[in-house]
C-alpha cells in the first residue's frame, strides 16, 4: 500500500514504516515559538532543567504577536525571550521582521522535513512539503530540548481541486469554501493533502494560504507536494539546494476525497463567530463594515496587497471606514514597497502598522470598538478575537476587503472586472500619479519660464524648439515606462529651477564681485545657459506626458548645467 | 473519585473565549489570567466556580490558537476535569500535557448545575442530578501514560525521555 505524504515524513523521521493511526516518535527538524508561547515553554525547560537545546539553530523564536511590544508585560516577556535566546544560542526574529509563520517559510521551512511550532497557524508550512503543525509550549520544549516528539500518524482527507477561478475568485474563497463545507472540526485529527491539477498551477502565496487555514477545519497539517514551484520559490529565497521532490503514492489511502471545482466557486465570506459559518457574496453584500484589515499570516503576502493595490488604486475609501494594513514580514513591506502597492494603500487611506501579528490577537493595531463590526483577511472569526467580545469579524479575500473598502459594505469584488484583470501582469501605469507629477512640473516649468524670460528675451523660442525636437524622437525611443522617468524629470527640474532662480537672482540684483571680470563672465553664461534650458522645458512640459524624453533632455541639460557653471 | 457541579457550555468554544487575547499580557502571570478563565463564554464563571467543579461543553471544544494557558488556567482555576462531545487536536494534547483530565460524552445528558461524580479509573460519570449514567471513552494509551505522570513535563522527569509503550 501506497503512503500519504504524511505518513511519509513522519516514517522517514521515526525510522520505519509507520501507517495511519500508529503512535510515532519522530526527529523534529525545526521548533517555532512566538512571545505568546515562547515564555511559558522557556519556563518548563527551566523545570526541566534543561539549559541546552538539541540543535539551536533550527529553534526560531518570534516576536510578532505584540510587536512592537503595547505594554511593559509584553516588553518583559520580549526581553526573557531574547536573554534566553542569547543564552541557547536559538534564533531570535526580533520584533518587525514579521509573523511567524510568513518568515520561517521565507527562511526556514525546507519540503520532506517536520515542523513543529507552538502556534497554531504552524500547519502554514505544509504548502512547502514540510510536516508542519502546531502543539503548546510544553510540546515544542520537549522537541527542541530532546530534538523529537510523538506523533499520532494522522488519516489523510485529499482535497483534489480543479477548474480555473473564475475573475475575483481566490484560494481564500476556496479555502473558507471547503471549511463551510466540511465544518470547523469537519478534518480534526486530520491530514489535509491540497492536490489536483489547480493546486499544481498555484503560486506559493496561494498554497500558503490554503494549509494556514487548514487547522480551522481540526486538521493536524495542510500538505502539499513539493514540485517545481516549490523549487523556484526556494531558489528566490536563496535555499534552492534544500528542495526535494516529495509526492503522495498514487495508491496511497485516504479516509476520505474531496473534489472541488473552483469554477464553480463565488467570493466567500465567514460570517461572526465560526470560520465555518460561510456564505456567498451575494448573500453578503450590503453589510455594513467600520474596518478592514489586510494581513496575518493566511493573506499578508506580496500576491495578496497586489490583489488590493490594484483595485483601490486611485479610488478613495470610503467615508468612515479605517483600513488596517500590515505586511507579513518585512521582506514583503521591501516589496510591496519596490513595487508601488505600498504607497497605493497608504494614498488610498489605509494605515500602516509594521510587520506583525497586528490586531488578529487583540492586543495592539486596531482593536475595534464596541457593536463595531470588522471584515478581514484573517483565519479566524471568533469571539473577542480581536481584542473586544462585543465586536463582530466576517473572514474574506482580500478582494473582498479591497472593494468593500472603496464601497464602505461588504461588497463583490468581481464588479473590479478591468482592475482584476491587471493581477499579475507586471507594471501598473500609474496614471493619476504621472498626471500629479505633470501638473507639478508644468507648474515649476511656468515659474521658470517667466523668470527666465526676463533675462533671456527672444531667444527662448529658438531653445525650446530644439529641445522639441529632442523630445519627440526621445519618445519614440522609450515608449511608456514613464513613471519613474516623470519623477526623475521633475527631481532635475526642481533642481534646475532652484539653480535658475538663484542665478537669475544673483543676475538681476547686484554687481558682478568686483575683483573677478573672469567669475562674473562665467556666471553670465551660466544664467544664460541654465536659462536656455528652462525654456526648453516650458515647451517639453507640454509633452509632459511622453516623460521619458523629458526625462533624457533634463539628463542632458543638468548635465550640462553642472558642467557650465561649476561649483561656486 | 472526582466530584462537582456541571457548568454547561455551547459547542466551539474556542481559547478565545477561554484565555482572551485581550489578557496576553497576563499570560506570564497565569494565576492572574485564571481570574479570567472562560470569561468570553461565561464572564460570571470564574467568580463562581469552586475547586472540584466540571466544565462541560459541546462538539469542538478548544478550537483554535495552540496557547496552552487554556487548559493550564482551567485546570489552575480548579476545574476537576473537561467533558465535551468532542475536543480539538491541540487543546486536548495541551489538557493531557499540563494534568487536565478531558473526557468525551455526550454531554447532552447533562443539565446546567448537576451534580457529577467521575471516575477516572472506570470510565464512569454519574449525574447525582438525574440519575443518569454515563461513559467516556477511554483515553489513548499514549495519553493515560503522560497524565498518570502528571503531565508531559513530569513524565520526561521520570525517565528521561518519551517512554510511551
Amino acid at each position: 500500500m501506497g503512503k500519504t505524504l504524511a505518513e511519509k515524513i513522519l516514517g522517514s523521521h521515526a525510522g520505519h514504516d509507520v501507517s495511519a493511526g500508529e503512535i510515532a516518535i519522530a526527529h523534529v527538524d525545526l521548533c517555532l515559538f512566538q512571545d505568546g508561547t515562547g515564555p511559558l515553554a522557556i519556563r518548563q525547560l527551566e523545570k526541566l532543567g534543561v539549559d541546552k537545546l538539541a540543535n539551536p539553530d533550527r529553534v526560531v523564536f518570534f516576536l510578532d504577536h505584540s510587536a512592537p511590544s503595547s505594554r511593559k508585560e509584553l516588553s518583559n516577556d520580549h526581553k526573557f525571550i531574547r536573554d534566553f535566546c542569547r543564552k541557547t544560542g536559538a534564533q531570535l526574529s526580533e520584533v518587525g521582521k514579521g509573523i511567524c509563520h510568513v518568515v520561517i517559510n521565507e527562511d526556514y521551512v525546507v519540503p520532506g522535513q517536520i515542523l513543529i511550532g507552538a502556534d497554531s497557524h504552524t500547519c502554514t508550512g505544509g504548502a512547502l512539503g514540510c510536516f508542519s503543525t502546531g502543539m503548546g509550549s510544553t510540546d515544542v520544549a520537549i522537541g527542541a530540548a530532546y530534538g523529537k516528539s510523538w506523533f499520532r500518524v494522522p488519516e489523510s482527507f485529499k482535497v483534489y481541486v480543479t477548474g480555473t477561478f473564475p475573475l475575483g475568485v481566490f484560494p481564500k474563497d476556496l479555502i473558507l469554501h471547503l471549511i463551510g463545507t466540511i465544518g470547523a472540526d469537519g478534518a480534526t485529527y486530520k491530514s489535509l493533502e491540497f492536490c489536483g491539477p489547480t493546486i499544481e498551477e498555484m503560486d506559493m502565496s496561494s498554497r500558503f494560504t490554503l494549509s494556514n487555514m487548514a487547522v480551522e477545519a481540526g486538521a493536524k497539517a495542510g500538505l502539499i507536494a513539493s514540485d517545481e514551484t516549490t523549487k523556484k520559490y526556494l531558489e528566490s529565497r536563496g535555499r534552492g539546494d534544500k528542495w526535494i521532490p516529495l509526492k503522495a503514492d498514487s495508491d496511497a489511502e485516504y479516509e476520505r476525497v474531496i473534489e472541488i471545482d473552483v469554477s464553480t466557486l463565488a467570493p466567500t465570506v465567514s460570517y461572526p463567530h465560526t470560520v465555518d459559518n460561510t456564505y456567498t457574496i451575494d448573500e453578503a453584500a450590503g453589510i455594513k463594515i467600520d474596518q478592514v484589515f489586510l494581513g496575518t499570516c493566511t493573506n499578508s503576502r506580496t500576491e495578496d496587497w497586489e490583489v488590493v493595490a490594484k483595485i483601490v488604486k486611485g479610488k478613495k475609501i470610503a467615508p468612515g471606514m479605517r483600513f488596517i494594513a500590515i505586511p507579513g514580514s518585512v521582506e514583503v513591506m521591501k516589496e510591496v514597497m519596490d513595487l508601488g502597492y505600498y504607497k497605493t494603500l497608504v494614498e488610498f487611506g489605509a494605515v500602516m502598522v509594521p510587520p506583525g501579528c497586528g490586531p488578529c490577537v487583540g492586543i495592539h493595531g486596531g482593536i475595534p470598538a464596541d457593536g463595531e463590526i470588522s471584515l478581514t483577511t484573517m483565519n479566524r472569526n471568533f469571539h473577542g478575537r480581536m481584542g473586544n467580545p462585543n465586536a463582530e469579524i466576517y473572514l474574506g479575500s482580500p478582494a473582498v476587503i479591497a472593494a468593500t473598502a472603496i464601497e464602505g459594505v461588504i461588497a463583490d469584488p468581481r464588479k473590479y472586472a478591468k482592475e482584476l484583470k491587471t493581477i499579475g501582469k507586471p507594471q501598473i501605469v500609474d496614471t493619476m500619479a504621472l498626471k500629479a507629477v505633470a501638473q507639478s512640473a508644468q507648474k515649476t516649468i511656468e515659474r521658470v519660464a517667466s523668470d527666465t524670460a526676463t533675462v533671456l528675451g527672444p531667444r527662448a523660442k529658438e531653445a525650446s524648439d530644439t529641445v522639441e525636437k529632442v523630445a519627440r524622437k526621445a519618445t519614440e525611443q522609450y515608449g511608456p515606462k514613464v513613471r519613474k522617468a516623470a519623477e526623475d524629470f521633475e527631481k532635475t527640474l526642481t533642481k534646475l529651477a532652484a539653480d535658475a532662480t538663484r542665478a537669475i537672482k544673483d543676475a538681476l540684483s547686484s554687481k558682478p564681485p568686483k575683483n573677478s571680470t573672469k567669475k562674473a563672465t562665467k556666471k553670465n553664461a551660466a544664467k544664460k545657459n541654465t536659462a536656455k534650458k528652462k525654456a526648453v522645458k516650458k515647451k517639453a512640459a507640454k509633452k509632459v506626458v511622453k516623460k521619458k524624453a523629458v526625462k533624457k533632455v533634463a539628463r542632458k541639460a543638468a548635465k550640462k548645467t553642472t558642467k557650465r557653471t561649476g561649483r561656486r | 473519585m472526582l466530584k462537582g457541579k456541571a457548568w454547561k457550555f455551547g459547542d466551539d468554544i474556542s481559547t478565545d473565549h477561554i484565555a482572551p487575547g485581550r489578557y496576553f499580557h497576563l499570560r506570564s502571570d497565569l494565576p492572574e489570567l485564571a481570574k479570567h478563565v472562560l470569561e468570553d463564554a461565561d464572564p460570571e464563571f470564574a467568580s463562581k466556580m469552586s475547586a472540584g467543579d466540571f466544565v462541560v461543553g459541546g462538539n469542538n471544544f478548544g478550537l483554535g490558537s495552540s496557547r496552552e494557558h487554556a487548559p493550564t488556567i482551567i485546570h489552575l482555576a480548579g476545574v476537576s476535569a473537561v467533558l465535551a462531545k468532542s475536543f480539538a487536536r491541540i487543546f486536548f494534547r495541551n489538557s493531557i500535557n499540563v494534568g487536565l483530565p478531558v473526557l468525551i460524552c455526550d454531554t447532552d445528558q447533562i443539565d446546567a448545575g448537576d451534580e457529577l461524580e467521575i471516575d477516572l479509573e472506570t470510565g464512569r460519570i454519574k449525574d447525582l442530578t438525574n440519575g443518569k449514567e454515563l461513559e467516556f471513552k477511554p483515553l489513548p494509551p499514549t495519553m493515560i501514560k503522560i497524565l498518570n505522570d502528571g503531565g508531559l513535563v513530569s513524565h520526561i522527569k521520570k525517565h528521561g525521555d518519551f517512554k510511551l509503550d
